[in-house]
């Protein structure tokens, strides 16, 4: 199977002059891998500020003017210059923004979603992918501030429905939405994976995660810790003791509270981030943790769960 | 439609206001003011030598005599039956001084204010899309330079090198001196106009550069930017789509406020290049201890002033799809 997405020891940093002309390198994203194969939907879990957006403006070439990333993307194994991204985005790598604020305020949907075009086709093609998502043709005529939430939500996925991606980035695609329409659009993605796509669903949300992804990879303070498939989740085949944390969390399973907070960008000292919280630290956590395979997957653990002795 | 009218009258209401407030503030300085009309118009010599008598025709004539309030209203009361009172110094109808030198000052302003908000534009638009570029550091820097440098001092930098060494433009004045008014040419007129116009526009720029510049970067950075990049528009594509789509907002406060610094301008450079518009003739009633002229020059530039922003507000309501379909359907 084709590997779509290779991401390998990502850093996303951003340069910031604390008062006066003190210049400060703030890392936001640290050590990240991941990878996306045809025909499978990764989700990307982690809470919020771990990163995830930057994730995908990263892979995409966008991020703000004051960022620096370093690390490996590949895409269909070659590397994702910018020069490349550039002509791929909107082609074959498409992205389905977090929120309303991605329209553009003052222009109506259906020249947004046509960019420009103006023939009898691009018209045919956005009526029939806002139908698709349940939107009748009078929403062309709408501006942003017109749409409830929901139906701006649905206007950004029938954007990216417009391109035939082979790889998908969405972020956060599913709030706001009613559980009819929310699992439309994962059962949407999963179609476009099933005809050889890769879908990077980006999510806090790791139940509707595992409603969908065939692999799940965990965010925490901008490193992966773990990266599993969604099967070891309720066969209990968890190895980041933060991966427990959060699936103890869900409702189903106890609702098991989580103490303390995640670190803020520049909070997080050496070693583990998640140690401060970690019923199962050592000495050791302190220490640089590579990411390492596990039992089929992958971890950033010295002690993981189901590794003793390893 | 009824909402939009709602607005207008709201807004007219406070422009009397306004104009009611303007007007006192205008006679209560001028009442202040240490000048003694006698001595300015009359000169202290021919005082000394003129009876009581005739003096004390000269007062009642500059009006020193009378309480400031009373004559304030009675001024009033004139206004509003659209009589401004008699010039002291010109010895002409206000308004008909007023309709004179303004149509003077008018085509200057006119072409300043489109010459000055055009150019500005552009220029922030070419500085903020090439942000931090080479295009962007010379429009910063002339901006900033131009900025600092007195208005009066730019006038008379014109005047020495296009009046004085280049001799290819007449130095003051509206028309050529010595030549009757008949056979003054539109082309005399334009050629008197240029070097006040050159100016007041050069220093309009700035202002609107600068801000036009920081506008079209706040949007170049904003999400939807992003993810129209993120759909693989190309920069140029996005600057025409959405970059000017919204910065045409901010655009059109900026150029109506511009009015006002326009007027601010017009009385120091139509100072220097003698030029007989009504920020000179301001300059000479105030001068001149002058009060009907002064308050109507007062009253006539603000309600100008204030009817840009007006427009500007209406245009508002018109271009901001959020102003237009909100009110529809409130
Ligand atoms: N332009 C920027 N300059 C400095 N810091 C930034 C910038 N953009 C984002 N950050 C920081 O990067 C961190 C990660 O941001 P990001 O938007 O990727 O979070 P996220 O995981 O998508 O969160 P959420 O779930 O709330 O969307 C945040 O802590 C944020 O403060
Ligand atoms: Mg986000």
């Amino acid at each position: 199977m084709e590997t779509i997405l290779q991401v390998r020891d990502l850093s996303i940093s951003f340069t910031q002059y604390d008062r006066g002309t003190r210049r400060r390198e703030l890392p936001v994203i640290r050590r990240l891998s991941l990878t996306v194969e045809a025909g499978q939907v990764v989700a990307v879990v982690g809470s919020s500020g771990s990163g995830k957006s930057l994730l995908a403006h990263g892979i995409l070439g966008i991020l703000p003017y004051n960022s620096r990333m370093e690390g490996e993307i590949r895409y269909r194994g070659q590397p994702l210059t910018p020069r490349r991204a550039e002509k791929l985005r909107g082609r074959e790598i498409v992205l389905v923004p977090q929120g309303v604020t991605y329209l553009d305020p003052l222009m109506q949907v259906g020249p947004q979603l046509r960019m420009g075009r103006r023939d009898a086709r691009a018209r045919g093609e956005s009526r029939r992918v806002l139908e698709r998502y349940g939107l009748g043709p009078e929403t062309e005529r709408r501006y942003p501030f017109e749409l409830s939430g929901g139906m701006a939500r649905r206007v950004l996925i029938a954007a990216a429905a417009m391109q035939s991606p082979r790889l998908l980035i969405a972020d956060e695609p599913t709030p706001g939405l009613d559980a009819r329409a929310a699992g439309r659009i994962l059962g949407h993605f999963r179609e476009l994976a099933q005809e050889g796509a890769g879908v990077l669903l980006i999510t806090h949300d790791l139940a509707l995660a595992l409603t969908v992804a065939h692999q799940v990879a965990v965010f925490y303070a901008g490193e992966t810790v773990e990266v599993a498939s969604a099967a070891d989740f309720p066969a209990g085949r968890l190895r980041h003791p933060y991966t427990r944390a959060l699936w103890n969390a869900l409702p189903q399973n106890g609702f098991t509270p989580m103490p303390g907070a995640q670190p803020g960008p520049g909070e997080e000292g050496t070693g583990c981030p998640f140690a401060p919280r970690c019923p199962r630290r050592g000495p050791e956590c302190a220490e640089e943790i590579p990411l390492r395979p596990l039992a089929g997957g992958l971890v950033r653990c010295l002690r993981p769960e189901g590794g003793d002795g390893l | 439609m009824k909402h939009r009218l709602l607005f207008t009258g709201k807004k007219l209401i406070r422009m009397l206001l306004l104009l009611l407030g303007v007007s006192l503030a205008a006679f209560l300085l001028m009442s202040a003011s240490p000048l003694d009309p006698l001595q300015t118009n009359v000169g202290q010599a021919a005082l000394g030598t003129m009876s009581q008598e005739q003096i004390d025709r000269l007062e009642d004539y500059w009006g020193v005599n009378d309480p400031p309030l009373q004559r304030y209203l009675g001024w009033l009361g004139d206004f509003v039956r659209g009589d401004m009172g008699t010039s002291l110094l010109y010895r002409q109808p206000v308004t008909q001084v007023i309709g004179q030198r303004l149509q003077n000052s008018l085509w200057l302003m006119a072409f300043a204010w489109l010459f000055s908000g055009l150019l500005g534009l552009a220029l922030g638009l070419l500085a903020g899309a090439n942000r931090g570029g080479l295009g962007d550091r010379i429009i910063r820097g002339y901006c900033l330079l131009v900025s600092s440098t007195p208005t009066f001092w730019l006038a008379l930098v014109l005047l020495m090198v296009f009046a004085v060494w280049l001799k290819v433009l007449p130095a003051g004045l509206a028309v050529p001196v010595g030549v009757d008014a008949a056979s003054v040419t539109l082309a005399d007129r334009v050629r008197h106009a240029i070097l006040p116009a050159l100016t007041l526009s050069i220093t309009g720029v700035p202002n609107i550069a600068l801000h036009t510049r920081e506008k079209l970067i706040d949007i170049l950075e904003s999400d939807y930017v992003l993810f129209a990049r993120a759909r693989g528009e190309r920069p140029a594509a996005i600057l025409l789509r959405h970059g000017l789509r919204n910065v045409a907002l901010p655009a059109i406060t900026l150029q109506f406020a511009a009015i006002s610094e326009i007027f601010g301008g017009s009385v120091l450079v139509e100072q220097v290049f003698s030029y007989p518009g009504l920020g000179q003739t301001a300059v000479n009633a105030g001068l001149g201890s002058d009060l009907p002229l002064l308050l109507g020059i007062t009253v006539v530039s603000a309600a100008i002033v204030f009817c840009g922003n007006l427009i500007a507000d209406l245009l508002y309501g018109v271009v901001d799809p959020r102003i237009r379909r909100g009110a529809a359907r409130a």
